[in-house]
């Protein structure tokens, strides 16, 4: 590639202060960007059997070789260990992450150790500043922090700014980092390995330029992905209702997991569901830098919180999985009350997914009476009754109010173990479960997934594929692998996953083409292939065994639409994946 | 007739930035936000919406006349066209711009103008931008 600075790693040291850049360009040749290098970068920074909250363990951020240059290639890749799966942490963000790190001249970022007083790290280009952050901490929201730091850094306008709030702060292993407001590093607990640096924040200004080796051809191909992504039907689903459009399709089917998976069919689904919210509350639609598609959708919310027509209006990002876990899962059928606990769980940082289904395990232990008064600190959930006390319940878990809330804000395998319930404690490989009871893939999907969630392999996607005319077995568990490994490329580059109609393997050879890039189609499978087993050694290595998972019964009690799963048929289907990936020996049985 | 590019519906922006990647792959044969002639970013936090910043085309041009070496000459119908062998980076022209609209290339240390030839108005998603003939709002 004409354009080396990808290659370059920024590497921060939080404990002496200090930061260098390396170049990389061992990995990005072999492992093109991305996933395939944040993977490498993590196995040599986190040594075995670290502790994921203490300095060891490092932070990765990686971006990709169509970062900047093309269309949709939006996202950022993190990977660390994380706190709550105790193996491989990795959460992929928008927003403007991806731009900025790459026109800043870095293919990746990491960080390492851990400051005494909080901090913020401040990068224009090649100024690298660690900064004091202890103003900010403890601060209420979220939001509020990206406004302060919105006045006192430069790059107005066009810069990433990522920060945690205070379940961050307070270690919740499930903690999300915040993306200009409305993106986030969810899932896995990222959130508390900035925690537990002291990190608050970390504002990237790019302003460099990135040099183009074949400007003709890459113009061709740019306009071809340019109009394939607008003009025709793609990605139209993104743009017009987003994410949300799930919901309706997936009630009527039955797999929209409901008051904790006791059911798959919310009665009230057709008040939180994309069309409504659409209708009734959509303000406007707004896009990661370089998508022209805009799926980000926020809602607007008036709210009258005196006599007199005293209103705030707040602005709330909302998706298909905080509506499943925030809303189905805990029975809110309001659109109102759905979107004020959406907006209190992202200004607390934590994540959307992992508190809604930690929530929803505490109102059944509560209605089951595993827990009482004095766990929850007297709040009486009751599936969607009242949403105060979810609120109020949110905000516990992120200051760790009691020893109940501080269990549960440990994970809710965490609280299971302790106070029962595991029945029904709804994890894959510890990680809370995505809103997809679709069927046999899903499940596998995410109990095998390098990071336990829907997008590594899109079981969920599989299952309704095949409801009409349904296939072996073994063939679910091939195109599981296949899917995974073709996923690894395309969040390697990076491209938003949304858009992998228009980054067909084809496709991505051809854009690589004017980049200096020549491969083939068998070479990137081949690279896709070694990242998911680097990802699966570094499970391997930090004690993730897909034989002794523990899986809940209530995933084989409430039947999805291709009937009631079976536990020997899921695990004889782990067994094949492990089989048919070549990881059988990473594991023993 | 001279054409020029223009914000007709601010409101509608998504800060997606691919007219600004547009610009910077057709001028600079490179991907960039900062060599671009046009300029989108957000209001103080993206709730707040976008600020889109284009060369107004003015007729009798305030950088132009800001211009000590007349690198800088008023374009038939509006705008300006820059001479770069005339330029003294003075940056003179930066300040008459009452709307910023020109940038700053730091890497060549010479003024960033709008040709006003509307490619980056394809990449709009929204039209936001368009490319329309001088005159015609008049007309309306």
């Amino acid at each position: 590639m004409k354009d080396t600075s990808l290659y370059n790693v920024l590497y921060i040291d939080l404990t002496e202060g200090k930061y260098e850049v390396q170049e990389r360009r061992d990995l990005f040749e072999k492992y093109i960007g991305g996933a395939g290098v944040a993977i490498k970068l993590l196995e040599e920074e986190c040594p075995k059997g670290a502790d994921p909250l203490s300095p060891d363990n490092p932070i990765v951020f990686a971006v990709g070789p169509f970062t900047a240059l093309y269309p949709l290639a939006s996202k950022t890749v993190a990977m660390f260990k994380s706190p709550l799966t105790g193996n491989l942490g990795e959460s992929h963000a928008g927003g403007r992450s991806a731009v900025a790190i790459r026109l800043a001249g870095y293919g990746a970022i990491v960080i390492k150790g851990a400051s005494e007083k909080p901090v913020y790290i401040s990068i224009v280009n090649d100024q690298v500043k660690i900064r004091d952050a202890t103003t900010l901490w403890g601060m209420r929201s979220s939001y509020a922090v990206g406004r302060v730091l919105r006045e006192v850094e430069p790059g107005a306008g066009r810069r990433t700014i990522m920060r945690i709030g205070i379940a961050g702060e307070n270690l919740v292993r499930y903690a999300s980092v915040v993306v200009e407001s409305y993106r986030h590093f969810g899932r896995l607990g990222l959130g508390a390995v900035f925690g537990s640096k002291k990190l608050k924040a970390m504002v990237v200004v790019g302003t460099r330029s990135v040099e183009i080796e074949d400007l003709k051809g890459y113009m061709e191909v740019y306009e071809e992905i340019y109009r394939e992504v607008t003009g025709t039907e793609v990605m139209s689903k993104y743009h017009v209702l987003g994410t949300a459009e799930n919901v309706l399709p997936l009630n009527a089917l039955g797999a929209l997991p409901t008051r904790n998976l006791q059911q798959t069919r919310f009665e009230q689904a057709e008040n939180i569901s994309g069309e409504i919210l659409a209708e009734k509350f959509l303000a406007k639609k707004i896009a990661c830098t370089h998508c022209p598609i805009g799926c980000i959708h926020l809602a607007a919310l008036r709210i009258a919180f005196a006599p007199g027509h005293e209103y705030e209006t707040l602005i709330i990002p909302y998706d298909y999985e905080p509506i499943y876990a925030l809303g189905s899962m805990l029975g809110i059928g309001s659109p109102e009350a759905l979107l004020r606990l959406i907006e209190k769980v992202d200004g607390l940082g934590l994540d959307a997914m992992s508190t809604g289904v930690a929530m929803a395990w505490a109102t059944e232990a509560y209605r089951r009476g595993l827990i009482g008064d004095e766990e929850t600190m007297g709040l009486r959930p009751n599936w969607g009754e009242d949403v105060e006390v979810y609120i109020r319940m949110a905000e516990r878990i992120a200051r760790r109010a009691n020893e109940f809330y501080s269990t549960l804000a440990d994970g809710v395998e965490a609280a299971a173990s302790k106070y029962g319930g595991l029945d029904f404690a709804l994890t894959c490989g510890g990680n809370e479960m995505p809103g997809y009871h679709t069927g046999p893939a899903a499940l596998v999907g995410f109990l095998v997934g390098a990071r336990h969630s829907h997008l590594d392999n899109a079981g969920y996607s599989l299952d309704q594929k095949v409801l009409r005319s349904p296939i072996s077995d073994e063939e679910m568990v091939d195109r599981l692998i296949e899917e995974e490994r073709l996923r690894n490329v395309l969040t390697s580059l990076v491209v938003c996953l949304f858009s992998r109609g228009a980054y067909k393997v084809e496709r991505v050879i051809k854009a690589l083409e004017p980049l200096g890039v020549h491969t083939t189609k068998e070479e990137l499978l081949k690279i896709g292939a070694e990242i998911q087993r680097a990802k699966m050694e570094f499970k391997a290595r930090e004690g993730y065994n897909p034989y002794k998972l523990r899986i809940a019964k209530r995933f084989f009690e409430t039947p999805t639409p291709h009937g009631k799963l079976s536990e020997d048929r899921v695990r004889r289907m782990i067994e094949l994946y492990v089989e048919k990936a070549g990881f059988k020996d990473l594991f023993k049985p | 007739m001279p054409y020029r590019l223009a914000v007709v519906d601010i409101e509608k922006c998504i800060g997606c930035y691919n007219c600004m990647f547009a610009c910077s792959r057709l001028r600079f044969k490179e991907a960039s936000l900062a060599k671009s002639a046009i300029q989108v970013r957000s209001a103080g936090g993206i709730e707040r919406g976008f600020v889109v910043v284009v060369c107004r085309a003015c007729i009798d041009p305030p950088c132009a006349k800001s211009c000590p070496t007349g690198a800088l000459q008023p374009r038939p119908g509006g705008g300006v066209v820059f001479d770069e062998s005339k330029c003294q980076s003075c940056r003179n022209c930066v300040e008459a711009c009452i709307i910023r609209a020109i940038v700053w290339d730091e890497e060549r240390n010479k003024p960033i103008t709008c040709l006003h030839c509307g490619y980056c108005a394809k990449f709009c998603p929204h039209e936001v931008i368009t490319l329309e003939p001088i005159g015609r709002e008049l007309v309306v």
